[in-house]
């Protein structure tokens, strides 16, 4: 197997006396797509934000592309070729459209360039002179997405986009992820959509109070008895 | 790299991220905000008789500058702003009393001082909100005790003040008055049409999503903070020049910091003419009506301020965009606002 372009090796994070995340290990190859679900407070985000650079971790390591990232900060890991989406979008709301993205562009892609239209692909274009904040909550996780494909990600988190869509536009939101995928982008994707999660990616890691209790593909994981447990209670 | 020619399919025709951006400011619009107010001045001083008020109108419009930098652009209320203006003075009377500096070599000096104070108060960019204008308060009281403090007569002359009657230059210190404002308005300018300026703008909606945007955010900050302190550092360094005998309470006075806010939100931040013309305007009512009746003229502020907070967030330059946004909404235009002001880009 290729060397993994995003390797995740124990990972943990605590806040305090509380444990988040613990012991989480994970490798991406280039244009895989790995689901990571769990019940509410499981540690999805706080992987994301620890993997991400938001957070530094209390333990483990995180390598992309083979180079350690150390944890941040945010911009470092966006110019080494990581970047994210949130849960809730953080669209700059007083900026334009066209003005999120010349941001990304100007500071977050050092070396690549991306000449394809991002907005094209989440289904904005056209909406380049619009604000920002009066994008619907669709559109500005779109807008999420398309800046950070501006920075042109080897790897790319993405935080329950498929959260608070229409049926039609969780469609439009598989056939995305599916196009990043076949473009190269490793893609980890949080999502409690289980139907949504089965049209882009085989693979899942099933996380629980902070440890992983399963990793494998979709259809093992809904047999596991521990995954079925966790998500059907006892 | 394959994956990215892949992606590059993906896509169609232009790159969003290079397309037109609203907000820019076309280029006889910036020449004219740079040379106008500075011209206007100039003529003043032709027929106006009162050059101080003219110097004093120069120094507020710079500090309505600078705080529309900090604040328009980056989201910090710094309400010790005045500490700048005080370092600055006496950057410039020091540098004139010890080193014997021509006053315009002084400048230099006053902008150094204040500088320096604002990289050992850069860690209160840690800080947020309120906690941040009351810290920037406390440290520029700091400041002016120790400058104030009679044990430190020999070197700063204590409580009892600088004269710098030796290097006084009425026409001189004019000049470079006139000069600061063409630097003041530029730095609007820069930070309207510019990549950097963009970044502040990104910055001040949200930090957490800047820096996944691939924005150095505690650099810009602090590259922020100290442009506005270099701005208030001249401004002060001037007024020293030009009024030649000043006590340390009238340098680091809160209130200079509580006029360059509220000029700066009148006329409407994150701008390039707001703050100028907030400047210009209210010193002009304060000269008219605060000096001779000055109870009046805080009952004129104190109302004021209600309103603007009320009815007015985004200053002048709000009220035109409003304006010019409703005249095209009544011709069926396309309501878009074409105000040379620009769109709105703060909060403020």
């Amino acid at each position: 197997m290729a060397n993994p372009i995003l390797a995740i090796s124990d990972l943990a994070k605590s806040f305090g006396g509380f444990i988040a995340l613990d012991g989480v290990s994970l490798e991406l190859q280039e244009g895989e797509v790995v689901g990571l679900v769990g019940p509410n407070g499981s540690g999805k985000t706080t992987l994301i934000n620890v993997v991400s650079g938001l957070y530094a971790p209390s333990r483990g390591t995180v390598t992309l592309g083979g180079r350690p990232l150390h944890g941040g900060p945010p911009h470092r890991v966006v110019r080494s070729g990581m970047n994210r989406t949130f849960q809730v979008p953080k669209s700059l709301g007083t900026l334009t459209v066209g003005e999120n993205l010349r941001v990304a562009s100007a500071h977050g892609a050092q070396r690549r360039t991306l000449e394809g239209d991002p907005l094209e692909l989440v289904g904005l274009a056209g909406l380049e002179r619009r604000f920002a904040n009066s994008l619907n909550a669709s559109q500005q996780k779109r807008l999420d997405l398309a800046r950070a494909l501006v920075t042109a990600p080897q790897v790319l988190l993405v935080d329950e986009l498929g959260a608070g869509l229409s049926p039609a536009e969780l469609d439009d939101a598989a056939g995305v992820l599916r196009k990043l995928a076949a473009a190269g982008i490793a893609l980890l994707v949080v999502e409690h959509l289980m139907g949504f999660l089965a049209k882009v990616t085989s693979r899942v890691l099933v996380l629980n109070a902070g440890q992983q209790i399963f990793q494998g593909s979709l259809e093992e994981a809904v047999r596991d008895p521990q995954v079925v447990q966790v998500f059907l209670g006892g | 790299m394959p994956r990215l020619a892949r992606l590059r399919r993906l896509g169609g025709k232009a790159n969003g991220a290079s397309g037109p951006v609203v907000g820019r400011i076309s280029k006889p619009a910036s020449v004219a905000a740079i040379v106008v107010p500075a011209a206007g001045f100039v003529v003043a001083n032709i027929f106006y008789p009162n050059q101080q008020e003219l110097v004093m109108m120069m120094v507020y419009l710079v500090m309505a500058q600078g705080i529309n930098v900090i604040y328009g652009f980056t989201g910090y209320l710094p309400f010790g702003y005045a500490g700048f203006f005080g370092a600055g003075a006496y950057g410039l009377a020091l540098s004139v009393m010890y080193l014997h500096v021509p006053a315009e070599l002084g400048v230099v000096f006053a902008i150094v001082a204040a500088v320096v104070v604002a990289m050992l108060l850069s860690p209160l960019l840690r800080l947020d909100g309120v906690y941040f204008a009351i810290a920037s308060l406390a440290a520029t009281e700091a400041l002016y005790v120790v400058i104030s403090n009679p044990s430190l007569t020999a070197i700063t002359k204590g409580p009892y003040g600088v004269n710098l009657i030796a290097v006084y230059n009425s026409n001189a210190s004019f000049i470079a008055a006139v000069a600061l404002v063409i630097v003041a308005m530029a730095v609007a300018v820069y930070l309207r049409s510019s990549r950097f300026g963009l970044a502040l703008r990104a910055i001040r909606n949200d930090a957490v999503s800047a820096e996944y945007a691939g924005l150095r955010v505690v650099q810009h900050r602090a590259a922020a903070w100290l442009i506005s302190a270099a701005l208030a550092g001249a401004a002060g360094g001037i007024f020293a020049w030009y009024t030649s005998t000043f006590y340390p309470d009238a340098v680091f006075d809160t209130s200079i910091s509580i006029f360059a806010i509220v000029f700066a939100l009148f006329g409407g931040v994150g701008t390039v003419w707001g703050p100028a013309l907030g400047a210009v305007i209210l010193f002009g009512i304060y000269n008219a009506v605060g000096i001779s009746e000055p109870q009046y003229f805080q009952l004129i502020y104190g109302v004021l301020i209600v309103l603007l907070v009320l009815f007015l967030p985004g200053g002048l330059a709000g009220l035109a965009r409003h304006l010019v946004a409703g005249f095209n909404r009544i011709r069926g235009g396309a309501g878009r606002s074409a105000s040379p002001l620009g769109p709105r880009t703060g909060d403020g």
